[in-house]
């Protein structure tokens, strides 16, 4: 016997999956627009603004890249690289001294590296771009890849620390017997096993220092040492009336970032997931 | 947690008073040494955090008493008047109330709004239309805030963009209008984005918080009679509980910081109506060449965020509900 509240609860099941769906299909949509104006004409963006491409011209991610958009992609891809393994090898380093080497006033260490999680970037702001001025840091690849590391350490020692702490400590025992110094145990025993911690950590600061803006702003001016997010907001001003060719600099910024999200989804929830509380 | 080092272990006993050289004390002696080489591990984070992180905080509290011109370099002490200016100044009130709107309608959008949303699609019962629609929601916040900003800037421009467009095709024609360019649209056509932006990142972690959750409860909860809306308000809501507490400090904490977005689709227009005390401070300082001002401007977010993280310490803490 079918009973009321049955249907219902199919009725609501249909209608939540109704819901998600379109759901997702306005969350995507702007990307699809976004990518697909990438390859119209300047006049077919102001006709009718859902129609498809008539001619698909490829060739505005071309115009793009020889615009600066293939310059800003090799600095972003130069500072992400850089300040990523900086930044996971210093916190590595340090999570392990703080979980399984006896350092002086470890509890003092451990307030300060973790309290960085609380500062803000735009209160060191402008103290910061005097102190690169008197480095002669300003304007300079130095002063990212500095404090893409500096302000990313914090998150990165906590997700590490957090994972060592859950590996058995007869690792360390068994490293000792064999004579392995502390070093030696970190680099053949200990780092190997945080693999999955580290895929995750490695992804969270890839996707930080692709998308970061603010320093990347206030500390390069030139052309060539412009991450994307800056080089874009330049190519929007110096180029504004060739829409098209700004959408697809858009694109380009934007499919590395997704593409490494979809193959790395797993390592990237951990890291998130681990993040706010496990 | 700390892993016992054995060779450290012999320093205990105190010292013996007779010879002072006695072979434990010099044990104790190496032992102490070779304690502080192990400063070696910790080093590189805690000078990179010291000398650019927390250092410019001090210092960012000893401009915020200057008056200083970074051009010319001259600064002048002026005591609290940075401070005066800023309780005087209409545009730094107008910021501060733009990155409250943006913290409320985030909480609502990104808190609870996610919540519910992270219930409905983990309680679909294809486990892939589960991952599809988590993934499907979170592209957006893999994406860069530029990005994101100028896709809206385009999206809210009358001429060629979507927004208008389809409120004439739904018959909505009445209202169209420039959605950055007007002072009373501007912050929250920028609201808007980052709520697009922003909810599937808390949609991913709500749904990680609540596979967490025991399927004994439901189950159980099911053969009693209890429906999906009584599930959701009885189990699901008080166990995320402090989840919620958390992604509530880490979204106003968010909100008080925004900078990126409202940079690059208004740059705080038209007229200072879309002002964040992030886009306030980078004018005042980078624009204006006042400095010192700005500097108590990051003061404001300095204490803000420093309030917020000291509440969120005192969730963490509580955390871990035992079920």
């Amino acid at each position: 016997m079918v009973t009321r509240s049955a249907v219902l609860l199919v009725l609501g099941r249909v209608l939540i999956k109704a819901f998600l769906v379109a759901l997702a299909v306005v969350v995507i949509y702007p990307l699809v627009w976004m990518m697909l104006n990438g390859v119209k004409s300047n006049s077919e963006l102001f006709s009718n603004p859902f129609a498809l491409p008539i001619a698909w011209k490829w060739d505005n991610y071309v115009t793009a890249w020889n615009r600066g958009v293939g310059d800003y992609l090799t600095t972003s891809v130069l500072v992400t690289v850089a300040s990523t393994v900086a930044t996971v090898f210093i916190s590595a380093w340090a999570a392990y001294g703080l979980t399984r080497v006896n350092i002086p006033f470890n509890r003092v260490v451990l307030v300060l590296i973790l309290g960085g999680l609380m500062l803000a970037p735009t209160v060191a702001l402008i103290p910061l771009v005097k102190m690169f001025q008197s480095l002669g840091l300003y304007n300079n690849l130095w002063a990212l890849l500095i404090l893409y590391t500096a302000f990313r350490v914090p998150f990165t020692t906590f997700l590490i620390r957090a994972y060592m702490m859950d590996l058995p400590a007869e690792v360390d025992e068994a490293a000792s017997v064999d004579g392995a110094s502390k070093a030696r145990a970190f680099w053949q025993v200990i780092l190997p096993m945080c693999k999955p911690i580290l895929v995750s950590t490695v992804l969270l600061n890839i996707l930080f220092t692709w998308n970061e803006y603010l320093f990347a702003m206030v500390f390069t001016s030139g052309g060539a040492l412009q991450t994307l997010p800056v080089g874009l907001t330049n190519l929007m001003s110096k180029h504004g009336t060739d829409y098209p060719v700004v959408f697809a600099g858009m694109a380009i910024a934007a499919i590395p970032v997704i593409v490494l999200f979809f193959a790395g989804q797993r390592y990237f929830i951990r890291g998130l997931a681990d993040g706010v509380g496990k | 947690m700390t892993v016992s080092d054995t060779a450290w272990k012999p320093a205990a006993p105190p010292p013996a008073p007779v010879s002072t050289k006695s072979p434990k004390d010099r044990a104790a002696k190496s032992a102490r040494t070779r304690r502080w080489r192990n400063v070696v591990w910790v080093l590189p984070a805690v000078l990179l955090l010291g000398v650019f992180a927390y250092l410019p905080l001090v210092q960012n509290l000893g401009f915020s008493f200057l008056k200083w011109d970074i051009y010319s370099g001259r600064q002048t002490f002026v005591g609290a008047d940075n401070y005066v200016r800023m309780f005087n100044d209409p545009i730094f009130w107008k910021s501060l109330l733009n990155n409250t709107l943006y913290a409320i309608i985030s909480i609502a959008f990104q808190v609870f709004g996610a919540m519910t949303l992270a219930a409905m699609i983990e309680g679909l019962r294809s486990q892939r239309w589960r991952g599809i629609l988590r993934a499907v929601y979170f592209v957006p916040s893999a994406i860069s805030l530029t990005v994101a900003g100028l896709l809206f800037y385009f999206i809210y421009e009358p001429e060629m963009g979507i927004l208008n467009a389809a409120l004439d095709f739904l018959g909505l024609g009445n209202f169209t209008q420039a959605w950055l360019g007007q002072e009373n649209t501007a912050i929250f056509a920028i609201i808007a984005m980052s709520q697009w932006q922003g909810f599937g990142y808390c949609t991913l972690l709500f749904s990680v918080a609540l596979q967490r959750i025991p399927s004994e409860l439901y189950e159980a909860a099911s053969i009693d009679g209890v429906g999906p809306v009584q599930r959701f308000f009885s189990i699901s809501l008080p166990l995320v509980r402090e989840m919620t507490g958390l992604m509530m400090i880490v979204t106003v904490s968010g909100a008080f910081q925004v900078f990126n977005e409202v940079m690059v689709m208004t740059s705080g227009g038209p007229n200072n109506s879309s002002q964040v005390l992030g886009t306030w401070l980078y004018r005042s300082g980078f624009v204006r060449n006042d400095f010192g001002y700005a500097a108590a401007v990051a003061t404001a977010v300095f204490i803000i965020t420093l309030v917020l993280a000291v509440i969120q310490l005192r969730i963490s803490k509580k955390r871990r509900v035992q079920w």
